[in-house]
């Protein structure tokens, strides 16, 4: 190569590179990004899932707001699909209808906007439970933990609003639950909802003009906001790693953004898009021209919420009924035990986890190497407990289901969720907890085996 | 001569280990061979990929396909897939895979120090500091609250009175979803009828109620209700006291001893609500009993409320008292 004339490319990358420089004063930042050590292991992925997922969701959202009217205004239904013509909805409705039956390649963008949101909530939640079992909130990242949480909750609240939007008789029936529980909140719920909704429910018209500003420009903003603090503590941190290899506490061992990993994320990036695109195109969800437009006095049996509401909708219907009441009076009213009342404590003790953990272990030092799920066979059996009794609650979600699918007793059913719920989680914490000490075992055995092997015999 | 010997063969031996590095050493990313297998594949998966994203304008373009939500999902999400699988073999394949470490390097020390000293010595010239930092937290929780303010006109936010307003009172006629009324001779047992009061906006939780039909027997109304249901005819409000969905599914027949009582139940939650008692709960998560609606039948057989309902209608709130709804 040496002495060879300077080929043509070589130049455009110099000049590209001393535009940015001279302009930003970047190349010394550029240099270290480029080299940026991303230690490799498949559960380091589903984050990025999560981002990519964003991406799509913002880029397939900005289409339906070309079309979408977030307007109550009733109309008459005029469109192509005949089964509605003539019946009285709110453009709100009628924009989505168009949008998925008679504007091309509409349906495309809303099926993939909706199953990305699917996909979005369930690769934080993998991700959450990643981070939760290896350790990996621990210090210094405990900061990019509480933010992961908050996204968490503001991606739960995008995903209700953007179902809630539509106006059809699903998501009217959603907000007639979102509204209870608000109102049930302790002290305030009754005013509170008044004011979100501008008066009783249904509510004022201003209350969809108030859903979309949320939808497509508060959370989206805030979210995208926080993915960029998230980015940059997980940056200024850098990755954990398991320890193999050369990985310390002390030295990050992986590959370099370029030229090894760029490319690799570039193609989780598009592999991401590619299935969302496909089930998009492929996979029906939410046919919104089915289900009718929302009237208070109508709902159907049978309906289902996406599924990262399901633990609510299991929570509401577990809780036997009881309000807490002083004579005629009800001061906490049912729905807010489930609804309001259980996710809150969820989020809760997500929150205090890696604090509470410090103050039990007595474990104030910095956490470079992730601990495999064994390493600690406490936070994992607490952790498989806990997060098995919220999955018991969301099944119950679906007990409807089962009672239609397998014709299971619905009340039945219920009353052995309400035992399984507490039973369950603590099966679980005993049966995790033995199953790590055993594995932990084994591998003491395993090394003494090596030991005794390598010694000569004699 | 042994002891230069060996300095020699040591020296020979680090200047043959430098040796490949020295080549490198120009590089920053280490060199590697060809691997032009991998460039043809990443070639055929471009091709693929630009196969499928011109595609999608023909498939757009061209009406007589049928199914085009499913091609043009085909078409994008395949140009996806093979540009995916190009930058994975280039990840792969085709570029240095190499090992690198990095310092973690957590803390900064020095910087730590004066930067707590900065904030200290920028504070020197306070006196009454505590003082100061009350203050300052006053007029902050002040401003606070004023920025606050304007948000009280997003709704009646004290007032909870409309609450228990409903457009039902004595006298109003039902009438079913076409505007026509509801007569005593059209109820019939075994089903329901969604009803609403004339004139009146449809779109409210006080409006809908549902009206069943039982044979006067059947009835276990409470003493202060006897009346309320002439010739065994029942109104309750189709709202769920637990959640506000409306009530979609009735009960009846049933089948004892399993389900003995003819029931309304709301398919959200599956509260169950006993309709001869005066909407009693049987099951499911509802704290309060479905409001009941009086009725009356005018002298040309027409339905009529005779009052309003027997409670607040929709989902409670903290403080609700379980007396009869306004008109």
């Amino acid at each position: 190569m040496v002495g060879r004339p300077q080929p043509r490319r070589a130049l455009v990358i110099r000049r590209t590179v001393r535009f940015l420089d001279e302009r930003s004063g970047a190349a010394p930042f550029l240099r270290k990004a480029l080299r940026y050590v991303f230690p490799d292991h498949w559960s380091f992925l589903l984050g990025e899932v999560a981002l990519y997922s964003f991406v799509v969701l913002v880029l397939t959202g900005i289409y339906l707001t070309l079309f979408f009217k977030p307007s109550l205004a009733v109309v008459h239904y005029h469109g192509a699909y005949l089964p509605l013509r003539g019946r009285e909805m709110s453009e709100a409705y009628e924009s989505t209808v168009n949008i998925s039956l008679s504007i091309k390649a509409g349906l495309l963008m809303r099926q993939t906007h909706h199953w990305a949101a699917d996909v979005f909530v369930a690769a934080i939640v993998l991700h959450l439970l990643r981070i939760f079992f290896t350790g990996a909130f621990q210090k210094p990242r405990d900061l990019t933990y509480y933010i992961g949480l908050v996204m968490l909750i503001f991606a739960l609240l995008e995903g209700y609003l953007g179902y809630s939007l539509v106006d059809d008789l699903l998501s009217g029936m959603g907000l007639a639950i979102g509204y209870g529980v608000a109102m049930s909140l302790p002290f305030v719920g009754a005013n509170i909802s008044q004011l979100l909704w501008n008066g009783p429910f249904p509510g004022g018209h201003d209350f969809e003009s108030r859903m979309y500003m949320a939808h497509v420009l508060l959370l989206p903003l805030l979210i995208g906001g926080l993915i960029l603090l998230h980015l940059t503590l997980v940056a200024a941190r850098h990755h954990t790693q398991f320890a193999e290899g050369r990985a310390t506490e002390k030295k990050v061992v992986g590959m370099p953004t370029v030229p090894a990993y760029a490319p690799r994320s570039l193609g989780l990036a598009f592999a991401v898009a590619a299935v969302l695109f496909l089930m998009g195109g492929l996979i029906q969800i939410n046919p919104i021209w089915q289900w009718g437009p929302y009237h208070v006095s109508q709902a159907t049996n049978g309906a289902q919420p996406d599924w990262y509401l399901g633990w609510l909708i299991g929570a509401l219907r577990l809780v036997p009924n009881f309000d807490v009441t002083i004579g005629h009076y009800t001061l906490v009213p049912n729905p807010f035990w489930g609804g309001a009342g259980f996710p809150m404590f969820v989020f809760l003790v997500l929150f205090a986890w890696p604090s509470l953990e410090r103050r039990v272990t007595g474990d104030y030092a910095f956490h470079n190497l992730l601990d495999r799920p064994r390493d600690a066979p406490w936070r994992t059996a607490i952790g498989v407990a806990f997060f098995t009794w919220i999955f018991v609650v969301f099944l119950a979600g679906a007990a409807d289901r089962m009672f239609v699918m397998f014709d299971l007793s619905y009340r039945g059913q219920i009353w052995a969720f309400r035992v399984l719920v507490w039973v369950l989680p603590v099966v679980a914490l005993f049966v995790a907890k033995r199953v790590c000490e055993e594995l932990l075992r084994g591998e003491v055995v395993e090394v003494r085996r090596k030991l005794v092997e390598a010694e000569p015999v004699g | 001569m042994r002891r230069w010997l060996i300095a020699l063969v040591v020296l020979v031996l680090g200047r043959l280990r430098r040796r490949p590095e020295l080549d490198s050493g120009g590089r920053i990313v280490p060199p590697g061979g060809p691997d032009r297998r991998a460039e043809s594949l990443v070639l055929l998966l471009f091709a693929g990929a630009t196969l499928c994203g011109a595609a999608v304008p023909v498939v757009y373009a061209w009406d007589a396909i049928p199914d085009q939500t499913q091609f043009l999902g085909l078409a994008f999400g395949l140009a996806f897939a093979f540009s995916s699988a190009a930058c994975i073999v280039i990840g792969k394949r085709l570029v240095v895979t190499e090992e690198l470490e990095e310092d973690y390097g957590l803390s900064h020390p020095d910087d730590r120090e004066a930067l707590e000293q900065l904030v200290e010595e920028s504070g020197d010239r306070f006196t009454r500091k505590r003082l100061l930092f009350l203050a300052g937290a006053g007029a902050g929780s002040a401003l606070g609250a004023a920025l606050l303010t304007p948000a009280a006109s997003l709704g009646p936010v004290f007032d909870v009175s409309s609450l228990y307003r409903t457009p039902w009172h004595r006298g109003v006629r039902l009438v079913d979803e076409t505007g026509r009324a509801l007569r005593a001779g059209d109820i019939e047992e075994a089903t329901f009828y969604t009803a609403y009061p004339e004139h009146a906006d449809r779109e409210q939780m006080g409006a809908p109620v549902v009206v069943v039909r039982l044979k006067p027997e059947q009835l276990r109304l409470p003493d202060d209700r006897r009346g309320w249901a002439p010739a065994g005819i029942l109104a309750y409000s189709k709202i769920c006291t637990h959640a506000g969905c409306a009530i979609a599914l009735y009960r009846k027949p049933t089948f004892a001893p399993v389900e003995p009582r003819p029931a309304l139940v709301c398919p959200c939650h599956y509260s169950t609500f006993d309709v001869a008692n005066g909407g009693g709960v049987l099951f499911g998560p509802a704290g309060r009993p479905l409001p009941q609606l009086p009725l009356a039948i005018d002298a040309s057989g027409g339905l009529r409320a005779a009052g309003n309902f027997s409670g607040p209608v929709g989902p409670s709130w903290w403080g609700v008292r379980n007396h009869g709804a306004r008109s």
